[in-house]
C-alpha cells in the first residue's frame, strides 16, 4: 500500500519507524523537540518518545556532531539534525576529521553509524550565508556517504536505509521540497539501497542528470523540450552522490549521445564537473556534443528575488543547454 | 591490581602498586627515548610527539580506571596507550607503519586505537576529540552503564571552541566524563599566559562541575585525585575536571628547535622528575633498593628492545589493502 504525503511527513515517518524498530536509535538537534524542528520534520516525536530519544540541544553544532560521533562509536545509532547545511561548516572538523576517518585511522576497529540530517538549497531569499547547496562538497570525502532525495518516497526509503548503514551518512534535504507531495509505501521494511540512480523518464535524444531539487528543473525542462521542440529527454535522479551510480548515467548517455547535468551548486569545482568527467572517461566515443552543466552562478547568493532567481538554475536554462548541443 | 577506590575514599597504593607505577613510568620514558632514536634513524616518520616528563599524568590517572571505562586522548598518547594495557610491541609497530600495528599502519604515532581496551584514539586536531568524549559518556548514560569516559587533552586544547562546547554539554547532560587536562605550559611553543586568559580549572568551574588542580609531576597525587573523580562520576554525579600541572622535557615534536624556552627552565622541572621522586620515596620506605631499580630498568630496556625488534620484523602493508577500512561493510 502507498499513501500520499508530503516529504516532511515521509521523513518523520522514517524517523518514527526507526525509533520504534531499534532502541539504539535516538535523535538530537537544535529545536527538534519542543519546537518540532525548524522544518517541522520532527514534530510530535518528543511527545511520543520522550526527551532521552528526542533530545533538544543547544546551538552548538561542533559539540553535538562530535557527541553524535562518540555515541555512534560507543554502540548507539544517533541521528543529529544540524538544522541547515549552512551551520554544518561550524561542525566541519567533526564531520571531516572524526566521522569520516575514525574507521580508517583505527585500522577498521571503530565504525561510526551516524546519520547527519541537514536542510539545504536556496530560493527562499535567505541570502548568502543561508542558501548553500553543497551536496557535492560532502561527496568529496572518502568515508562519508551522501544522500539527497528528490521526492517523498525516496526520502523515506533512503532515510530508513541511512539508519541501517554502519557508516556516517550525510542526509541532505532540499528545503524547497519539504512540501512536495507523493505516494509513499507504508511497509515498515521499505528501504532504498544506496548507489542506485533512478530513471524518472525515458528518452532518446538527451540525458538530463540531477539530484535533490535540480531533478525538478530537469523534469520540467524535459517536458518543455517535448512540448515545444518535440525532443525526447531521459531524466535521471542520482539519489545518492556517494556511492554514485555512474553506470546508469553511462548506459543512458550511450543511448542518447548527449548529457546535461543540473545542480543548484556553483559550477566551479562543483559535482556536475565530476559527473561530466566520468562521462568523458567512460563514454567519450558515444558523445555527439560536449557535456553541458546547468549550475548555480558563481556568486554568493543575493537577497533580492530577481537576482536570486538569476543565480539559480532553471528549466529554461536546461532547455537552452539542450538546444545548444543539437 | 585490585586496589581501586570503590566508595569514593582513595586507596593508598601499597608496595606492589607503587612498583607497578614506577615500572610503567620507566617503561614509557624508555619507550619514548627509543622512539626518538628510531625517528632519527628514519624508522618512524611523520610527526612524533614524545611524552617524556609527563609520565606521572598517564600512570597516576589511567590506573584509577576500570578496564570497562573508556579512554580518549590527544596525539601525544603513546604513554596513555601503554598504561591502558595495549601491547607496546603493537604500538611500536604502528609507529613503524607496519601491519602488526594497532591500526595496521593506517594511523601512525598520533592515532593509536584499541577496541578491546576501549581506547578511542589518539586524535590530532587540537580539541577535536573533546566533543566525541561527550558522546561516549552520553551513550553510557543512555544505556544505563556506570562507565566513566576519561578525556585527556593538553592546555593547547583549551583555547579551542570545542573545549567550551564539550564542557558545557557534559555539564548540561550530566555525562560521566572525566576531563583530564595535561597542562605542560606550552601549546606547541606558545606559553600558557599567552593563550588562556584564566586558570584552566577555573574555566571548568564556570561550567558548574567540580574542578581541581593537581601536581602532575607527582604520580601519587594524580592517582589520589583521579580516584576521587572516578568515584564521583561513577556515582552518577556528572562530569569532573582535573588540571594536572606537568612539563615535557623534549620539544613539541621532533622538529622543535625549542627557541621559546631557556634550558634552565627544563632543568628546574627535571629536579621535580616524577620517576626520581617515586624512586626516592620507595627507597626511603624500604620498598626499593638500587639493585631492584637496576633490575627494573634492565627489564624495561629488554622489553623496549623487543618492541623495536617486533616492529622492525613486521611486514609493510600490502598495497592492495590501500582501500580497506574506508567503509564498514556489515549492517
Amino acid at each position: 500500500m502507498a499513501v500520499e504525503m508530503r516529504m516532511r511527513d515521509a521523513l518523520r515517518e522514517a524517523l518514527r519507524e526507526e525509533l520504534l524498530r531499534d532502541e539504539r536509535v535516538f535523535l538530537m538537534g537544535e529545536d527538534i523537540g519542543g519546537y518540532g524542528g525548524s522544518y517541522a520534520v520532527t514534530r510530535g516525536l518528543l511527545d511520543e518518545f520522550g526527551p532521552e530519544r528526542v533530545m533538544d540541544t543547544p546551538i552548538s553544532e561542533s559539540g553535538i556532531v562530535g557527541a553524535g560521533v562518540g555515541a555512534a562509536v560507543a554502540g548507539l545509532r544517533p541521528m543529529v539534525e544540524i538544522m541547515t547545511i549552512n551551520f554544518s561548516f561550524v561542525a566541519f572538523d567533526q564531520i571531516i576529521n572524526n566521522a569520516s576517518k575514525f574507521l580508517y585511522m583505527s585500522g577498521g576497529q571503530f565504525n561510526v553509524p551516524l546519520v547527519l540530517r541537514m536542510a539545504a538549497g536556496g530560493g527562499s531569499q535567505l541570502g548568502a550565508t543561508h542558501s548553500h547547496a553543497l551536496e557535492g562538497l560532502y561527496a568529496h570525502f572518502p568515508g562519508l556517504k551522501v544522500v539527497c532525495p528528490s521526492n517523498p518516497a525516496d526520502a523515506k526509503g533512503l532515510l530508513k536505509q541511512a539508519f541501517r548503514d554502519p557508516n556516517p551518512v550525510i542526509f541532505i534535504e532540499h528545503s524547497a521540497l519539504y512540501g512536495v507531495k507523493g505516494e509513499v509505501p507504508d511497509d515498515p521494511d521499505y528501504r532504498i539501497e544506496f548507489g542506485k540512480a533512478r530513471v524518472l523518464r525515458e528518452g532518446t535524444d538527451v540525458t538530463i542528470v540531477g539530484y535533490a531539487g535540480s531533478v525538478h528543473q530537469g523534469l520540467r525542462g524535459a517536458t518543455m523540450l517535448e512540448e515545444q521542440e518535440g525532443l525526447s529527454a531521459e531524466v535521471i535522479d542520482l539519489r545518492t552522490l556517494r556511492p554514485l551510480d555512474i553506470d546508469t548515467v553511462i548506459e543512458s548517455v550511450k543511448k542518447t549521445n548527449r548529457a546535461v547535468i543540473v545542480e543548484d551548486d556553483w559550477k566551479f569545482g562543483g559535482f556536475a564537473g565530476e559527473i561530466s568527467a566520468q562521462i568523458m572517461e567512460r563514454a567519450f566515443d558515444w558523445l555527439d556534443a560536449p557535456v553541458a552543466r546547468v549550475s548555480g552562478k558563481d556568486v554568493p547568493m543575493p537577497y533580492n528575488r530577481n537576482l536570486e532567481f538569476a543565480a539559480l538554475p532553471s528549466e529554461e536554462d536546461v532547455v537552452e543547454a539542450v538546444l545548444a548541443m543539437l | 591490581m585490585s586496589t581501586k577506590a570503590i566508595s569514593g575514599r582513595p586507596v593508598t597504593p601499597g608496595p606492589d602498586l607503587l612498583n607497578h607505577f614506577l615500572y610503567q613510568m620507566v617503561l614509557i620514558r624508555r619507550f619514548e627515548e627509543r622512539c626518538g632514536e628510531m625517528y632519527t634513524k628514519g624508522k618512524i616518520r611523520g610527526f612524533l610527539h614524545l611524552y617524556i616528563g609527563q609520565e606521572a599524568c598517564a600512570v597516576g590517572s589511567i590506573n584509577a580506571l576500570e578496564p570497562r571505562d573508556r579512554l580518549i586522548a590527544h596525539y601525544r598518547e603513546h604513554g596513555h596507550a601503554i598504561v591502558r594495557g595495549i601491547d607496546p610491541d603493537r604500538i611500536m609497530a604502528e609507529l613503524f607503519g607496519r601491519v602488526d600495528g594497532t591500526s595496521h599502519g593506517r594511523g601512525g604515532s598520533m592515532h593509536i586505537f584499541d577496541t578491546e581496551k576501549h581506547f578511542y584514539g589518539g586524535h590530532a586536531i587540537v580539541g577535536g576529540h573533546q566533543p566525541v568524549a561527550v558522546g561516549l559518556g552520553l551513550a553510557d548514560r543512555k544505556m544505563g552503564n556506570d562507565n566513566v569516559t576519561m578525556c585527556i587533552f593538553g592546555d593547547g586544547g583549551v583555547a579551542e571552541g570545542e573545549f567550551h562546547e564539550a564542557l558545557n554539554l557534559s555539564s548540561l547532560w550530566k555525562t560521566p566524563v572525566l576531563w583530564f587536562c595535561e597542562n605542560n605550559g606550552y601549546g606547541m611553543g606558545l606559553p600558557l599566559e599567552k593563550s588562556i586568559a584564566n586558570d584552566i580549572y577555573k574555566l571548568a568551574e564556570g561550567y558548574r562541575m567540580p574542578a581541581v588542580r593537581v601536581d602532575g609531576m607527582d604520580v601519587l597525587a594524580v592517582y589520589e585525585e583521579t580516584q576521587k573523580a572516578v568515584a564521583h562520576i561513577r556515582a552518577g554525579n556528572g562530569p569532573y575536571f582535573i588540571e594536572a600541572m606537568t612539563y615535557r622535557y623534549r620539544g613539541h615534536s621532533m622538529a622543535d628547535a625549542e627557541l621559546y624556552r631557556e634550558k634552565d627552565e627544563v632543568a628546574a622541572f627535571r629536579e621535580r622528575d616524577a620517576i626520581e621522586r617515586l624512586k626516592r620515596r620507595m627507597m626511603e620506605d624500604g620498598h626499593l633498593d638500587e639493585a631492584g631499580f637496576e633490575a627494573l630498568t634492565q627489564r624495561v630496556e629488554e622489553e623496549v628492545a623487543q618492541s623495536i625488534a617486533f616492529a622492525d620484523a613486521s611486514p609493510q602493508p600490502e598495497i592492495q589493502t590501500l582501500f580497506d577500512h574506508v567503509y564498514h561493510e556489515q549492517e
